[in-house]
Formats: C-alpha cells, sequence, structure tokens
C-alpha cells in the first residue's frame, strides 16, 4: 500500500516545492483574529468540497461503481438551502434549510442507488440520468435565477472559522469517520468484496445490494454538503455552475490516489492525496500567473502521468527496460 | 413464433422504439402548435443539429467497441478555436479544414493508444482529453474570436433549395454523409464487423484471429475525426471560436446513443438509432421553444427522463433469455 502512494506523495511535494520556489512565503502562517491564514490554508479550505465528494467517490469507486451525478447533487443542495432561507437571517431557518437539502440529496443517493443495485443499471448510466436532469432540477428550484442569501448561521458552513476555516473540520471530521466506520470495522472489507464480485459476495453472505445503496447514499449525501460549502462560500446558489465538473474533479482525485476504477480496493489516504493534488495544481496555476482557464492543460498532464504511473502495463514495460538496462 | 421472426425484429426493436418516439414528439408538437409540422421544422432539426449527428456517428463507434469518449465536446470546441485562429491568421480555408482535421484524429489516436497500449480506463484518459483539449482552447486564447473569412461566411450561410421552398444548409449536407459513411463502415467493411466483435466479447474477438488492437485504437481516431469535423460544422454554425464552446456537448451526445438505442455495455446498436435519438433531442428543443412559457431547463430533465426510460426498457430486455445468454458469454 504504501509503494501504491509514493507517487502520488512525490508529486504533491514537487507541486508544494514548486509554490514554495514561485512565492517562498507559501508555507508561512499567520494568526488573526484567531484565525489561521496561510498558503496551505487555502488548498485544504478550497479543496474541502472537492475532498468531501472524492470520499464519497471512493466508495462507490471501491464497489466498481462510478457517480456522475455528484455535480448536480451539489447543486440541488445549494439550490434548496438558500431558497428555503430566502431573505431570512434567522439561524433556525438556515439548519433547517440545510436538514431538508440533506435529507433530499440522501434520496437521491437512495435513487442512484435503486438504479443500480435494484435495477442492475450500469452505474455510469445510472448516474448520468440525474447528472443530465439533476441540473435542469436545480434550475426548476431557483427558477433560472442566481438566489443569493444573507445568513450568518449558513455563511459559516463555506466561510466560518473555528481556528481554522470550518469547511476543511468538517471535510476532515468525515474523512476521519469514514477511516473509521470502514477500517475499524468489517464495512471496508465488505465494500472491497461487492467491488470484486458482486455476485460472488452475496453467495458468501455480504447484503451487496444493500452496501451499494449505502454508499451512494453516502456519496450523496457528502455531495450534499459540498454543495452547501459552495453556495455558502459565495452566498448564492447558482445551479447552473456551482459545483460544475467537480464530479470529474473527484473521480481524478480518487484515481490519482491509486483507488482502481475497476473496484475492489481503495485507499482513503490516497483520496486525501488526490483532492490536495488537483487543489495543489490549480493553486499553483494561479500563483505563477498563468491564466487559470489554463490549469486543465496541467490537470490533463498530471492525470496521465499518474494513471501512467500506476497502470501495470507501463510498470511492466518500465522494470523490463531497467532489467534490460541492468 | 418461429425464432426467426422474433430474432430479427427484437434486433431493432430499440432502433423502432426512438424512431417512433421521435414520430409521436413530432406529432404532439404539430397537434398542439400551427406550424410545426412545416417542412422547414423538420429542415431546421437538421440544421441546427448537424454537428451533434456527426458527434453521435463517431461516439456509436465507440460505444459500440465497449468504450466511451469524453473528449468530444472539448474537441469540438479546440476545432471551433484552431479555425478561428487560423482564418484570423489569413491561412487558406482548406489549410484550416485539413489542420483542425488532422488535429481531432491526432487526439484520439493517442487516446486510443494510451488506452490500449497501457490498459488504463476509456473513461479517464478521454477525461484527460477532455481537460487537455479544453485548456488547449485556452492556450490559443481565452477570449471568443470570431471568424471573419469571407469564403468560410459564404459557406456558412450559403443554402440548397429543397422542393416546397424547404432551405437547408451544407452542414445538413455533410452530417448527411458522415451518417451514410458510418452505415457503410459498420456494416459492410471488416473494421464495422470487428468494431461489433469488439464490444461484443474482446476476448472472443482476440480468439477468433480479429485485429482487435487496431479496432480499439480506431474507434477513437474515428470518434476524434467526428469530433473535429462536427468542431467545423459548429465553427459554421456559430461563426466564432471559443473554448466554451460545446461546453457538456459530450453527454448529449452519449445522450443520443443511448436513445437510440445502443447498448453501452458495447456490442448492440445502429448508427441510424443515433440519428434518431439526435432528431429525439431536437424536437423536445424545438417544443420547449415552441411552447414559450416552459423554460429551457425542462429540456434537461425531459432528456434525463428519456434516458431513464430508455436504459430501463434496455434492462428489461437485457434480462430476456436471449440476451443472457449473449451477455453471459
Amino acid at each position: 500500500m504504501k509503494n501504491r502512494l509514493l507517487w502520488p506523495l512525490i508529486a504533491l511535494v514537487a507541486l508544494l516545492l514548486l509554490n514554495l520556489v514561485v512565492t517562498p512565503s507559501f508555507f508561512s502562517l499567520r494568526i488573526q483574529d484567531g484565525h489561521l491564514y496561510g498558503g496551505l490554508v487555502d488548498v485544504l479550505k478550497n479543496g474541502a468540497p472537492t475532498l468531501l465528494i472524492a470520499l464519497g467517490m471512493t466508495l462507490v469507486i471501491a464497489t466498481r461503481g462510478i457517480d456522475l451525478s455528484v455535480g448536480a447533487v451539489a447543486a440541488i443542495a445549494g439550490a434548496v438551502t438558500c431558497v428555503h432561507i430566502g431573505t431570512s437571517g434567522d439561524a433556525r431557518t438556515a439548519f433547517a434549510g440545510m436538514a431538508i437539502a440533506l435529507v433530499l440529496c440522501a434520496l437521491l443517493g437512495l435513487w442512484n442507488g435503486f438504479l443500480v443495485a435494484g435495477l442492475g443499471i450500469q452505474p455510469i448510466i445510472a448516474t448520468l440520468v440525474l447528472m443530465t436532469a439533476g441540473r435542469g432540477i436545480a434550475m426548476l428550484v431557483t427558477e433560472g435565477q442566481i438566489i443569493t442569501v444573507n445568513n450568518d448561521a449558513f455563511r459559516q458552513v463555506g466561510a466560518g472559522f473555528v481556528g481554522l476555516p470550518i469547511s476543511i473540520l468538517i471535510s476532515l471530521a468525515v474523512l476521519g469517520l469514514v477511516a473509521l466506520t470502514t477500517r475499524k470495522t468489517a464495512l471496508g472489507m465488505l465494500i472491497e468484496a461487492v467491488g470484486v464480485n458482486p455476485e460472488a459476495s452475496r453467495l458468501a453472505g455480504v447484503r451487496s445490494r444493500t452496501i451499494i445503496w449505502t454508499v451512494y447514499v453516502f456519496a450523496a449525501v457528502c455531495a450534499g454538503i459540498a454543495g452547501l460549502m459552495i453556495a455558502s462560500n459565495v452566498n448564492a446558489a447558482d445551479a447552473n455552475n456551482a459545483g460544475l465538473w467537480i464530479e470529474m474533479d473527484a473521480i481524478l482525485a480518487v484515481v490519482i490516489g491509486g483507488t482502481s476504477l475497476a473496484g475492489g480496493r481503495y485507499s482513503l489516504t490516497g483520496t486525501l492525496l488526490g483532492a490536495l493534488i488537483i487543489q495543489t495544481l490549480t493553486t499553483t496555476v494561479y500563483t505563477i500567473g498563468v491564466a487559470p482557464e489554463i490549469t486543465l492543460v496541467f490537470k490533463a498532464v498530471v492525470v496521465i502521468a499518474v494513471c501512467l504511473v500506476q497502470a501495470p502495463k507501463a510498470r511492466a514495460m518500465l522494470s523490463f527496460r531497467k532489467v534490460a538496462v541492468s | 413464433m418461429t425464432a426467426l421472426t422474433e430474432r430479427i425484429p427484437a434486433r431493432f426493436l430499440p432502433v423502432l422504439a426512438t424512431v417512433v418516439l421521435f414520430v409521436l414528439t413530432f406529432g404532439a408538437g404539430s397537434a398542439s402548435y400551427e406550424g410545426f409540422a412545416s417542412g422547414q421544422v423538420i429542415a431546421n432539426l437538421f440544421i441546427d443539429n448537424a454537428f451533434l449527428i456527426v458527434l453521435a456517428a463517431g461516439m456509436t463507434f465507440v460505444i459500440l467497441s465497449g468504450g466511451i469518449d469524453l473528449s468530444v465536446g472539448s474537441v469540438v470546441a479546440l476545432s471551433t478555436m484552431v479555425t478561428a485562429a487560423g482564418l484570423k491568421a489569413g491561412w487558406p480555408v482548406p489549410l484550416v479544414v485539413v489542420a483542425v482535421l488532422v488535429i481531432g484524429s491526432t487526439l484520439g489516436l493517442l487516446m486510443g493508444l494510451v488506452i490500449h497500449k497501457f490498459d488504463i480506463q476509456p473513461f479517464i484518459v478521454t477525461l484527460a482529453g477532455m481537460f487537455l483539449a479544453r485548456g488547449l482552447c485556452f492556450l490559443i486564447s481565452v477570449e471568443s474570436v470570431s471568424i471573419k473569412d469571407s469564403t468560410f461566411r459564404a459557406v456558412a450561410t450559403a443554402v440548397i433549395e429543397l422542393p416546397g421552398g424547404v432551405t437547408i444548409t451544407y452542414n445538413v449536407v455533410i452530417a448527411l454523409l458522415v451518417v451514410l459513411a458510418a452505415l457503410y463502415v459498420l456494416h459492410r467493411t471488416r473494421f464495422g464487423r470487428s468494431v461489433y466483435a469488439v464490444g461484443g466479447n474482446e476476448q472472443s474477438a482476440l480468439l477468433m484471429g480479429l485485429k482487435t488492437a487496431r479496432t480499439k485504437v480506431g474507434v477513437y481516431v474515428i470518434s476524434g475525426f467526428c469530433s473535429a469535423l462536427a468542431g467545423l460544422l459548429f465553427s459554421l454554425y456559430m461563426l466564432s471560436g471559443y473554448g466554451l464552446h460545446a461546453v457538456g456537448m459530450e453527454l448529449d451526445a452519449i445522450a443520443a446513443v443511448v436513445i437510440g438505442g445502443t447498448l453501452l455495455a458495447g456490442g448492440v446498436g445502429y448508427v441510424l438509432g443515433s440519428l434518431a435519438g439526435v432528431l429525439v433531442l431536437g424536437t423536445i428543443q424545438t417544443l420547449i421553444s415552441f411552447q414559450g412559457t416552459l423554460s429551457s431547463w425542462w429540456t434537461k430533465i425531459v432528456i434525463g427522463a428519456l434516458l431513464l426510460v430508455f436504459i430501463a426498457v434496455q434492462r428489461g430486455m437485457a434480462r430476456g433469455p436471449r440476451r443472457r445468454a449473449i451477455l453471459a458469454s
């Protein structure tokens, strides 16, 4: 396992060093008004939604599935909450709105789970349905408008501080929770078993379907929380652009972290590294002063490089060459 | 019912269902709105979706082979950008066309090679291709570049008059030629049969002595070429190049192919189905614009619902005894 995380770790360190060279103050942290600020905190804060979604995605991918609908679900969560809050500044309205949004997200996750586990549809297609329709639904909720809110309680989720930005704390808490529940119990092994062979696991007494339903619900709830963070950070719900392409980033984070799309094994640490790599990459491009749109080129290069390095076939070729040289 | 009479309709059933759906949606439009059932509305359906028809034709090859190509929308954007930038720099039109087609095909070739040589999932490789192509657009220019070349504009605005006063653009002719070419390649060439075979079962295809490597890489080259060509058509349609053109168009193309009855598992499907799929999507859009009060986001919801229905129906058919035998192989 260590070996598999080596390359992502090297990539992350290289990116961070590059930042240090370009902006020497990158690693400096300062405390202002009891809040921690600095380049690294920024990376973590901006990467929090991606990390959260990637965590849900990791478990889905471990069962040999994929969830394309998370971006749309995030948009729906933001839209529902902001519409519920409206002009209210009341904390209770904000919490009620968020609760409604998350319950709705869980239902959307149930729907994905039903299509995949209940009807046996290929996950990529089953979730494509919600990916396409989801943004339409979010637009329907906001009636095509960008809904702006002004609510202190809601603002805390994405922009608040308790020493560290709250969004970081939420993401790390979910990471810890997932690590505990899947790695300290048999749940993680069962998820991997379903990923290796759902039918064999079912025959061996694993409740494959229940596990598949669970991971899709979990992924949707993670997406919902991420959607709340995104909306809260800008105090607005933008049905069109909130969480756009975040599913791709999340999948990339998972794959860079060494979790195979073929299912059967996963690495939460890898996902954390992957999400950090993606966010650091974005930040790096900003700091070295290239047009932010060009981030995509670097992203493509990193993805291909990391995937090639991890691909068994490429490794075999490399090691063959090493042998030949020696 | 004998096995023979049962088999023939079963193969074409999904395509027939799509055609019926097209007729039904179009009929519903004609019944509700005056002027809907005119020849020009049908012609506009083709004019407005010519690029999508070309994309869907390319995507059909990839999906039939059991793969997927997420990069097509970005390659369309890149093609519009290269076209606009090339023309702005004073390149002759033929050179621009060749350059765009070569770039698209090369990108497809590279993705196909990575997918095949290193055994990485098509989803991830073409996702990287999607990022790369979009990034390259912005590398050329972050702003939208308009096309002012007179030859190009002349082609874009030229219309062909059909009997009955209906006019179409050259885009439509090109799109239909692509569909015909795709039909020929898929059903009348060795390569086409190999695409079906590889999609049905790659291992069996390999054991049968088919050139699976060439087929697997080839479908991505075809898809890349089609995306580039669709990009040219899109530049003719929009008369500008922009890195944010065709965002999410890969989903439209995949949706059209799926609604057209092609199985995402590969091996089953027809180009004509994809054409019908594009027409269904186009009709829904036309219906919603005719209706006037329904907002555009209903298009997305309806497409999602249609996808669902078609997938569920496919799933139901796949659970039938014969399909199970094929799938189990």
